[in-house]
């Protein structure tokens, strides 16, 4: 079994559900009943799947694992290469992790196009976790500009009424970083005569170069992020995007960015990282209190958790260029678990808005009269955002708030003003939208969820919960490869300083 | 077996809120039409399930609790009983851990002893609320997570019950979640923790930077060594442990309501009383305490912090006292007065009498929840009514309640004999043997703060008791006696009001000095040189009398006021117009916090939001870019050329028709 290609199998499972459901032809009503089962069992067998890379994992070694090398294009030296280490492997179970979880919730919501609705999500699975174990650079490449492509049509084809201007701005924004990060790619070919991520690693770029190329990678990954100020293309996104999008961008997506930092920036520019980290923990700062401050002021229940989507991946930005093992992995677990929560929240609202069809946060308020369990979940996850020790949030938020402090006290101090405003705009929000008396007509008969949706909600709050009370399960796999990672890059960043020691001299 | 005192309050908790969501969601089934306002009040099956089993947990884990007491405080056999590995991230390793020691054994006595208590008169209380379900579980919810702050092993797990007593608080603050004032209270109550809060995260990074560990045993071991270092901290080096003491004291000010982040304090007697008895005056609030007492192996190599505490302690005694002398709410006066003893705790730790701290915090415990009950007992009789303005003259008709208030009263203001004069005496004594200026500035905040807090006190209770009755005819033929399952706890705290400081004041250094080591074992330290508890029984005669007169000026004044010249608390507060208002507006906290931090928060959030994202960002990006490549794509046409850039824009290029192609036929 071992020697079986899991991460291919992973990778294009979901590829060969969406080629089923191509085949599906028939009655709209029984296209649509039956899209939805195929996209269910694909993705939860991928799930299942994607399981064995947890469980055979060797958590004692920074190698890349689960390795598959094919030649592709021989002649250039670009072949197929997949892997994953410690950094990586979390975020493909993530991103198999989601995906049921995101078709179950468009069971009712979506019923136009559901085949087309259900491939694009398929597609989009296999550019995620192609994204995450890709060691290739064109290959990452590819699927880093191709998780793009189904996600436009998701938010364009079944988004509000301004997804088309949502999708252009989110386009345009791409744009830009995708260039740079292209040119730069091909940059270090040309440099180092490869595209294998694991010897660019090792290649060790001149400071100068690195320079270049950090900027060029930065463009890319400060967009996706997002980090202030390229951040505005998100609240739009989210807003028009159906739930099921909006719980992919805010669980998966925006983690391409803070994996790039990881997998590109650290290891192969070191000492550009070192040098630009006080640019990162500026914006990542003024991304925190900035946007926690905006998302107070929202009325509309999905742009504010935009915007505190982009105040916690501020943190998350702090925690990368730490350079220590705490802010490292303090940031990786911040990724996940905001995965989750973010993603759970975005579910909470579908939850209401596929009722009443607003997500003005005034159309809302005392819905635990009639939603008590809506109100428990909302609770929980609403605690877990704010990062109360016990949930996934908080053992994130203090690695890397940890891992900051030892970088630069400045930085712990203005980023833990976070823990202030984020409890702030979000308990705001939950007071607004659940407690107060039931006046508005129309919440009077407003019904509590539904099995279906209990379903959906149970695996995310028992990870939640999991994440915060025995987050050992999930640091222990990291532990060896951000050592090694950490360790990498201060080597760099010390002969870079003995250099200058013995030139100086 | 210890594991058990802290897991069946969480173990009770999740079946009364399984019983509470099973229970709310049939409910709401059953009348979509009439979601509020149809309730019905009598105890169903599942309700009484509910309260069985909360308070059957705490009150095994109360018995349990005794037990430990008597075998790790009395018999000097401290425990640490290691749970599983919580965090793990390079050197930093926290561990799920209990720590029982003589320190944790009082705290387990006050919680689960209160708690008990709580639970059972809440019964009766809230016998007319619907959501008793809801309620069980949260207190014994409350309970877990104070359990878990107390007998936490490292600084993480502190964390942990602190942040978990915050949210426990929040829910029951807010219980009454229809009601506007009581969500905002809940609210505040969060914030401004989290204020305190963010103090206290930096202060626990500080530690693992100076110790590499943030477990207790490591900390007190290498305090000593550390002392000496400093620490860079926002660009200035300080002594390592005065700021690490620093900043976590600013998480044990926002947690005890200490002035300038006292004002969630007041707010939150929106909660039903039984909560302000139980979190706001007798557990909860007294965290900041125990975490100073706890960390005093720290604390007391920071001796410029220790300086800070005692100030910041003294003026809150005193300044919460002043505001509690005009309050007309019951509750709100009960709340002040919390404040204002909290100070006296901070001030005995600030001058290292620690030990003196922590039995004000136990004696405080038990009469202060009496008095809270006592008063929810009143407002139970008045038909809920809070204002002392529309009380007076019931004495007789609710008798024990009356009874017990009035030992509440003696316990609080110090009478000789009952629990608060051992231990308030104890603490001005320390202060005044600290022969420190703060310990002076100290010792005289607190003598008037105890002549205050003997006015306001008995002006409670003329106000509440005696004189002509004030409510209206259909209040007052309902005021009746509470029921037994009231009473009942009300006796049993005020067993503790009247003998706790006398039963327990040589452990804690009214007697003898070394039977108080060997008592505290360790669990307290006292640097060389810090002998205000040891010389406090040498102090001058006056000064062991001056808490005395104290106490009967403030008596003599309330019997002047409010009941030989009735007329004079209204010509004092004409004459005196400008104080009265000042002190009455809580010295105007609330309207200067809402003017530099609520209202510019909101402020700048729009600004933001509508000039910085929209003017400025999406002005200057997206969409001024959108409109610039409309005008650049109409003049270029071909866009052949070698260069490897063009190829990519127009792979991407390509892709956005393909997606507008995309968008275009399917939408």
């Amino acid at each position: 079994m071992s020697d079986w290609p899991i991460l291919s199998i992973v990778t294009f499972l979901p590829l060969v559900g969406a080629a089923l459901l191509l085949l599906i032809n028939g009655e709209e009503a029984t296209v649509a009943r039956n899209s939805r089962w195929v996209a269910l069992w694909t993705s939860g067998f991928t799930f299942l799947v994607s399981l064995m890379l947890w469980v055979n994992f060797d958590a004692t070694t920074a190698d890349f694992q689960f390795v598959e090398q094919a030649d592709w294009m021989p002649g250039l030296n670009i072949s197929y290469h997949m892997g994953v280490d410690g950094i990586s492997v979390l975020f493909v179970l993530l991103a198999t992790f989601l995906t049921p979880i995101c078709i179950l919730s468009a069971w009712e919501a979506i019923q136009k196009r559901v085949k087309e609705y259900m491939i694009a999500f398929l597609v989009l699975e296999t550019m995620m976790v192609g994204m995450f174990s890709a060691l290739d650079g064109l290959l990452f490449y590819l699927f880093f500009e191709g998780v793009l492509i189904p996600m436009f049509i998701i938010i364009g084809v079944w988004g509000g009424q301004r997804r088309v201007y949502a999708a252009f701005k989110l386009f345009l924004y791409t744009l830009l970083g995708s260039v740079l990060m292209l040119v730069a790619l091909l940059a270090m070919y040309f440099e180092a005569g490869t595209t294998d991520i694991p010897t660019l690693m090792e290649y060790g770029f001149d400071y100068n170069m690195q320079l270049w190329l950090w900027l060029a990678f930065f463009a890319s990954f400060a967009v996706k992020v997002p980090m202030w100020p390229v951040h505005t293309w998100l609240p739009d996104a989210h807003v028009e995007a159906p739930t099921a999008g909006s719980v992919i961008l805010a669980g998966v997506l925006l983690k391409m960015g803070g994996y790039g930092f990881l997998r590109f920036s650290l290891p192969m520019m070191p000492l550009a990282s070192e040098t630009f980290a006080p640019l990162v923990f500026t914006l990542s700062i003024v991304a925190i209190i900035y946007t926690s401050l905006v998302a107070l002021a929202q009325q509309d229940m999905k742009k504010l958790i935009a915007y505190s989507s982009v105040a916690h991946m501020g943190i998350v930005t702090i925690g990368a260029f730490t350079f220590n093992q705490h802010g490292i992995e303090g940031s990786i677990f911040q990724m996940l678990s905001h995965g989750v929560v973010s993603g759970a929240l975005f579910l909470c609202v579908g939850v209401v808005y596929d009722r009443i069809h607003t997500r003005e946060i005034d159309a809302y308020g005392g819905l635990v009269h009639r939603m008590p369990g809506y109100a428990l979940i909302f609770m929980f996850f609403t605690m877990a955002s704010v990062g109360l020790p016990g949930t996934g949030g908080f053992i994130g938020e203090i690695l890397t708030l940890l891992g900051a402090f030892e970088a630069n006290t400045w930085v712990a101090f203005f980023a833990a003003t976070g823990l202030i405003l984020g409890a702030a705009y979000a308990l705001y929000l939950y007071r607004r939208i659940v407690f107060g008396a039931l006046t508005k007509e129309n919440l009077k008969t407003i019904l509590d969820m539904s099995p279906r949706e209990w379903i959906i909600f149970a695996p995310l709050v028992i990870i939640v919960l999991w994440m915060g009370v025995y987050p050992v399960s999930f640091l222990d796999i990291m532990h060896v490869s951000v050592e090694n990672l950490v360790n990498q890059v201060e080597t760099a960043q010390a002969a870079a300083a003995n250099a200058a020691q013995l030139a100086a001299n | 077996m210890y594991p058990l005192i802290v897991f069946l309050p969480l173990i009770a908790a999740v079946i009364a809120g399984t019983i509470t969501l099973v229970g709310a969601m049939s409910t709401a089934k059953e009348a979509p039409h009439d979601a509020h306002g149809h309730h019905h009040h009598g105890a169903s099956s599942a309700d009484r399930v509910a309260q069985l089993v909360t308070v059957a947990g705490v009150v095994i884990a109360f018995i349990i609790s005794i037990f430990a007491f008597v075998d790790v405080a009395l018999g000097g056999n401290p425990v640490v009983i290691e749970l599983f590995t919580w965090i793990s991230s390079g050197n930093f390793d926290a561990s799920w851990a209990l720590r029982i020691d003589t320190l944790t054994c009082v705290m387990l006595i006050v919680v689960t002893g209160v708690s008990s208590m709580v639970h059972i008169y809440s019964i009766g209380y809230m016998s007319h609320d619907p959501d008793k379900p809801r309620f069980m579980a949260y207190l014994s919810l409350f309970t877990f997570a104070m359990l878990m702050l107390i007998t936490a092993d490292n600084l993480i797990q502190l964390f942990f019950g602190w942040e978990g007593v915050g949210l426990a608080s929040y829910l029951l603050i807010g219980f009454w979640y229809s009601k506007p004032s009581a969500s905002a209270a809940a609210i505040k109550a969060f914030l401004v923790n989290r204020v305190g809060d963010f103090g206290f995260a930096l202060g626990i990074f500080a530690v693992y930077v100076l110790f590499d560990s943030v477990q207790f045993d490591v900390i007190f071991g290498d305090a000593e060594e550390v002392a000496g270092t400093t620490l860079m901290f926002l660009g200035y080096e300080f002594s390592a442990l005065e700021i690490t003491c620093f900043l976590l004291f600013i998480g044990a000010m926002g947690k005890s309501a200490q002035l300038g982040l006292h004002t969630w304090l007041p707010d939150a007697m929106e909660g039903p009383t039984p909560v302000s008895a139980l979190i706001h005056a007798a557990t909860m609030v007294t965290a900041g305490v125990f975490m100073v007492a706890r960390l005093s192996p720290i604390f007391e190599y920071a001796e410029t912090t220790l300086m800070i505490v005692t100030i910041v302690g003294a003026s809150t005694a005193f300044f919460a006292a002043t505001i509690g002398c005009v309050q007309n709410d019951i509750k709100r006066v009960i709340a002040y007065s919390t404040c204002s003893q909290l100070g006296y705790m901070f001030f005995a730790c600030g001058v290292s009498a620690y030990s003196a701290g922590v039995f004000h915090l136990m004696t405080h415990g038990f009469f202060k929840a009496l008095l809270f009950l006592g008063a929810g007992s009143v407002i139970h009789a008045m038909s809920d009514e809070q204002d002392m303005r529309k009380m007076g003259g019931i004495a007789k008709m609710v008798p024990l309640t009356f009874a017990v208030m009035l030992i509440g009263t003696l316990a609080i203001t110090g009478v000789p004999g009952f629990a608060g004069y051992y231990s308030k005496d104890l603490i001005l004594e320390s202060a005044y043997a600290a022969h420190t200026g703060v310990g002076m500035y100290a010792f005289w905040a607190g003598i008037l703060a105890a002549l205050m807090t003997s006015f306001y006190s008995w002006r409670l209770i003329f106000l509440t008791f005696f004189g002509a009755p004030r409510a209206d005819e259909r209040t007052m033929a309902h005021v009746h006696e509470s029921p037994a399952v009231m009473t009942g706890p009300l006796l049993f705290l005020t067993v503790g009001a009247v003998f706790a400081g006398w039963f327990a004041k040589d452990w804690f250094g009214g007697g003898n000095y070394e039977e108080m080591l060997s008592f505290w074992n360790g669990a307290l330290f006292m640097a060389e040189g810090h002998q205000a508890l040891e010389h406090a029984h040498h102090v001058p005669g006056w000064v062991k009398w001056a808490p005395f007169f104290a106490m009967i000026t403030g008596l003599s004044l309330a019997i002047v006021m409010y009941k030989l010249v009735p007329t004079l608390p209204r010509t004092l507060a004409n004459t005196f117009n400008g104080l009265y208002r000042f002190v009455l507006n809580k010295w105007y906290f609330d309207e200067l916090y809402d003017k530099i931090f609520v209202k510019p928060a909101f402020a700048l959030g729009y600004g933001f939001w509508k000039s910085g994202d929209g003017a400025i960002i999406d002005g200057c990006g997206p969409d001024g870019v959108a409109a610039v490549c409309r005008n650049i794509a109409r003049r270029v046409s071909a866009i052949q050329s070698g260069f490897v850039y063009h190829y990519a824009f127009a792979m991407l290029i390509g892709i956005a028709a393909l997606v507008s192609y995309t968008i275009w036929k399917m939408g």
